[in-house]
């Protein structure tokens, strides 16, 4: 705990020398080398919450009279792991992938003071020290955000940004209101000890929904997410999408789990409802875009669905009684979120890799990285293979979990259940399909093939700072996948205290199998499949070899006979995406092509124009901002009116509401 | 431990050696019902001997990539394969992976061939992988809505567990099964890129989606990948004997009365399924590629029909 305390202080002291030392040209190194140091601080704090009993902290710090309330338990620790770990890598990564940039001043400073922003919200006890930690860990993402404030579009994505972070803040506001009841006892304590009706419980649940949610990527509070994550510098895009959207699902889970007390099953079918839709939305966007960073970011937005169905999955477990079952499946999400830190962060490092390389994200100026950028191909290659949830690889074991807990009871009797489940487990798979169909695309045209720009044929490998981190990354990606059971282990706590059952102890079993729920039901051994298909390979290409022939010859691409040697020929990632496109982007998407092919003789360019509509932002946010730009206009009329109308005004508010007051009681 | 890791490795040979006599039946069979005489069912083998003794021919450009894939396609698929109860239930890495697992690693075969399509960076190849992800986004998904609709009526994911419900529980006569099955059907057509939905038999056609993903391949790395395209061929038709007909399967192995019953109740289904398959392509036409989805969509519908059904009728 008092690990945990020291470190945020220093990361928060270290933020103002960021400012100073980025007036040297290697005034990086401190800041990032610091971060990575206290971000392991973070890190093994969060493994002595997992594993120690719960301990408080009170710092005289913020209010007077109050303090500052901390608290460490499993929950925190967990996602205090999630962050230490996350900001180790990025700090790792930044080291090197920071060496060039022209305006350091505008990152160093606010970059530990994130960190430690995020920190802060895990451990916080009170609400008045959560909102503290929350508010400022959206001002300095958002100052990271406009780090780069004069590229096109980046300037309006901060600012998006800041109005979703504003309303998150205002909801969550409205949460503690709420959870603190008319005592007013704004400690956590206070809010887990009083039980609020079921209205009040309801409206808790839909605010939580909307200020964590915005804050994580839930559908259809994403929009800003797709926006803000790429504009940031990457190391930070990897924080924001690996770490960040964690600390808001910690959010969630404290206050619905936690200080919420136990729920109504209807509660876990509207965030079942809301997982799902995330998931394949998330993936389907992703899925068409040519940018590489946005790419990653709307995969996010995926991902967070599919925590979001584990979470949902929980809650409605619990209420209905369940215990074993919402144990293994807050396990299934919280690995899932522990899975995302691991291989979004990768992924994140390696775009940023490919745009410090070839100076554009655009998957179609990109191509054949593989052969001049190896080391970076095949870190991104094991992030792409674990985010499509392959086996032998960390994202198919907590998909796998998921799914386990789903088919866990059929026969429960509520209705909205027995319909959204199968629903949602279908979803589930249609995303899982989905993202690896992403993946192919994402790996496969960036990195494989011909290049398709000059500046992509001249590539040069990245630093040995950010390769480091990047394998580092796949290697946890591969470890986590072979023995999730250390990973699962240390879940158990979590589990325990927030559904009150937890998966059986995994690391026992022979040969380090899963096992959820029993041994005839389901079991997986990520390590005997590794091995299995290692073996399997050495044997093959041994036999091949031997047996038959090990001749090899180089020579032109056969392509049926005709290729063609500009690498314009080769598919793209919009051709990639237009099957796909077609089946599931006209009902979604209303999506659409407009072919201008001009006859014979006439010498004009072809055209082919494609229409992508994202159902969220027309018919929700662009009808929000028309109806609040048409109350702005008609209230512009009260701005300009003498003081004696000002003054009547006032009075007649107050009449009307001393009547209300009156009525109402 | 050693006895019970031979039997495992029985079963892996036994599928290996039986696959390529597959696609050479369903190749005879279709031959014969096109009234030509058509190669021998021991073709394959020979093709692959002849395709193993030549030089791989690799274009300029590949990537280590696309020469480790071939032998990764292969063993993914043949992990797979082995993790099917054929003869036998409740072998020594039965317990490694379940339907959903082995689903999963048959994506992850997929996964790779797929960027080994692109790595060349040729146009039949993108047209190949990006047709062959389309197909798999729909038939993914299919199958995993089957998994949960066997896994519910059985209690378990577990394929040996599934077998030996169906074949003792007496699971009776379900209508969420006859959706599985269906689906089954439809799912393992695509997967294996049958007609109506793709066609092994051509080259040169703008339809053709898994020949042209591996349209560079030659050699060894080619031989690898029919093996292993015969050896998907055989998991599915295996996997639908375990779990719709496991009549004759041995509850475990080392019991030899048993044993050879299952094995030649094994060999019989896959030969009834190689003659249907046969059959079933010669009688009907290949579908446009746009046609596929909705063909794959239907198999999806089917399989979270027969979920939904489970879940409904449990628990009133």
């Amino acid at each position: 705990m008092t690990v945990a305390a020291w470190t945020i202080l220093a990361l928060f002291g270290l933020a103002p020398f960021g400012a100073l030392t980025a007036r040297f040209p290697a005034g990086r190194v401190p800041i990032y080398g610091g971060s990575l140091i206290l971000c392991a601080g973070l890190f093994y704090a969060g493994l002595t919450g997992l594993a120690g009993p719960t301990e408080h902290l009170i710092l005289p710090l913020g209010l007077p009279w109050i303090g500052t309330h901390l608290r460490l338990d499993a929950v925190s620790g967990f996602f205090l792991v999630l962050t230490g770990m996350g900001g180790a890598g990025a700090s790792l990564f930044a080291v090197g992938y920071t060496g060039h940039d022209a305006h350091p001043e505008r990152v160093l400073a606010f970059y530990p003071a994130f960190l430690a922003a995020m920190a802060l919200v895990v451990l916080a006890d009170d609400a008045f020290t959560f909102l503290f930690a929350w508010e400022s860990m959206s001002l300095t993402s958002w100052a990271l955000v406009k780090a780069h404030h004069r590229q096109a579009g980046n300037a309006q994505a901060g600012f998006i940004y800041l109005i979703m972070a504003t309303f998150s803040g205002l909801a969550l506001l409205l949460t503690f209101g709420l959870l603190a009841g008319p005592a007013g006892g704004y400690s956590f304590d206070a809010m887990r000890a009083s039980h609020p009706d079921l209205a009040v419980a309801a409206v808790v649940l839909v605010t939580a929904l909307i200020g964590a949610g915005s804050k994580a990527g839930l559908v259809p509070l994403h929009v800003w997410l797709p926006l803000a994550h790429p504009a940031a510098p990457t190391h930070v895009s990897a924080l924001m999408s690996g770490v960040m959207t964690k600390v808001a699902i910690y959010g969630f889970i404290r206050i619905v789990f936690d200080l919420l007390g136990p729920g109504q099953w209807w509660a876990g079918t509207v965030v079942l409802a809301l997982g799902g839709l995330t998931a394949v939305l998330g993936v389907l966007h992703a899925l068409m875009e040519r940018d590489l960073k946005r790419l990653l970011a709307y995969s996010t937005v995926e991902n967070i669905g599919i925590v979001f169905i584990g979470l949902g999955l929980a809650l409605a477990f619990r209420a209905t009684g369940f215990q074993a079952g919402a144990g293994l499946a807050l396990t299934a999400a919280l690995f899932h979120a522990f899975n995302h830190t691991l291989f979004k962060s990768l992924l994140f490092f390696g775009a940023g890799a490919v745009l410090k390389a070839t100076g554009s994200g655009d998957l179609e100026t990109l191509g054949g990285l593989i052969h001049r950028m190896p080391w970076t191909a095949f870190a991104f290659l094991a992030g792409c293979a674990a985010i499509a949830g392959l086996p032998p690889l960390n994202g198919f074991v907590s998909e796998w979990l998921t799914f386990q807990a789903m088919l866990l009871r059929p026969d429960l009797p509520q209705w909205g259940l027995k319909l959204i489940i199968p629903v949602d487990a279908a979803a589930l798979a249609l995303a899982a399909a989905l993202a690896a169909a992403c993946f192919v695309r994402a790996f496969g045209i960036a990195f494989l093939g011909r290049p398709r720009s000059e500046a992509a044929a001249q590539v040069r490998e990245t630093d040995a700072w950010s390769i480091a981190a990047m394998l580092l990354f796949a290697m946890l990606c591969l470890a986590a996948g072979l023995v999730p059971g250390a990973v699962l282990d240390r879940i158990g706590p979590v589990a325990q205290a927030l559904t009150g059952a937890n998966m059986p102890r995994q690391m026992g079993d022979a040969w380090l199998t899963i096992v959820p729920v029993a041994a005839s039901r389901s079991s997986y051994n990520g390590l005997l499949v590794f091995a299995f298909i290692a073996v399997s390979v050495l044997l093959t290409t041994t036999a091949v070899h031997w047996f038959g022939s090990r001749a090899i010859r180089r020579g032109p691409a056969w392509d049926c006979g005709f290729p063609d040697p500009s690498p314009a020929t080769q598919y793209s990632a919009a051709g990639f995406a237009q099957p796909l496109r077609r089946v599931f982007g006209t009902v979604v998407f209303q999506s659409g092509e407009t072919v201008d092919m001009p006859p014979p003789g006439d010498n004009r360019a072809a055209k082919i124009e494609q229409r992508i509509a994202d159902p969220v932002w027309d018919w929700l946010y662009l009808p929000l901002g028309r109806g609040t730009i048409w109350v702005a206009n008609r209230m512009n009329a009260v701005q300009f009116l003498t003081i004696r109308r000002y003054l009547g005004l006032v009075f007649i508010t107050l009449i009307v509401l001393l009547m209300a007051l009156t009525l109402w009681q | 431990m050693i006895h019970a890791l031979s039997w495992q490795f029985v079963q892996m040979v036994l599928i290996l050696a039986v696959s390529p006599l597959l696609t050479g039946i369903v190749r005879k069979v279709r031959a014969r019902l096109q009234r030509r005489r058509g190669a021998s069912p021991v073709q394959p083998y020979r093709d692959l001997r002849r395709l193993l003794a030549k030089e791989a021919v690799v274009a300029d450009n590949a990537s280590w990539l696309f020469r480790a894939v071939p032998y990764f396609v292969f063993a993914t698929t043949w992990v797979a394969a082995s993790l099917i109860p054929t003869f036998a239930a409740n072998l020594m890495f039965s317990g490694a992976g379940d339907l959903i697992a082995i689903t999963a690693l048959l994506g992850s075969a997929r996964f790779a061939l797929a960027l080994a399509g692109m790595d060349i960076g040729t146009s039949f190849g993108g047209i190949g992988a990006s047709r062959e992800m389309m197909i798999a986004s729909l038939a993914e998904p299919a199958m995993l809505t089957i998994v949960f609709t066997v896994a519910l009526v059985a209690g378990s994911t577990q394929l040996s567990t599934i077998a030996e419900t169906m074949l003792n529980g007496h699971p009776g006569l379900r209508v969420s099964l006859a959706l599985a099955l269906a689906a089954l059907l439809i799912v393992a057509l695509a997967e294996n890129a049958r007609i109506p939905v793709d066609n092994p038999a051509t080259h040169l056609e703008l339809t053709m989606v898994h020949e042209a993903m591996v349209l560079e391949y030659s050699g060894r790395h080619l031989a690898m990948i029919e093996l292993a395209a015969a050896l998907k061929l055989t998991l599915y038709i295996a996997m639908i004997a375990c779990v719709f007909l496991p009549a004759g399967m041995a509850d475990g192995p080392a019991q030899p009365v048993e044993d050879a019953i299952g094995v030649a109740a094994w060999l019989a289904k896959i030969a009834a399924g190689g003659i249907a398959l046969g059959i079933a392509e010669t009688a009907v036409a290949k579908m446009r590629v746009f046609r596929v989805p909705n063909f794959l969509g239907a198999a999806l519908m089917l399989g979270l029909l027969g979920v939904l059904l489970l879940f409904v009728s449990q628990g009133m």
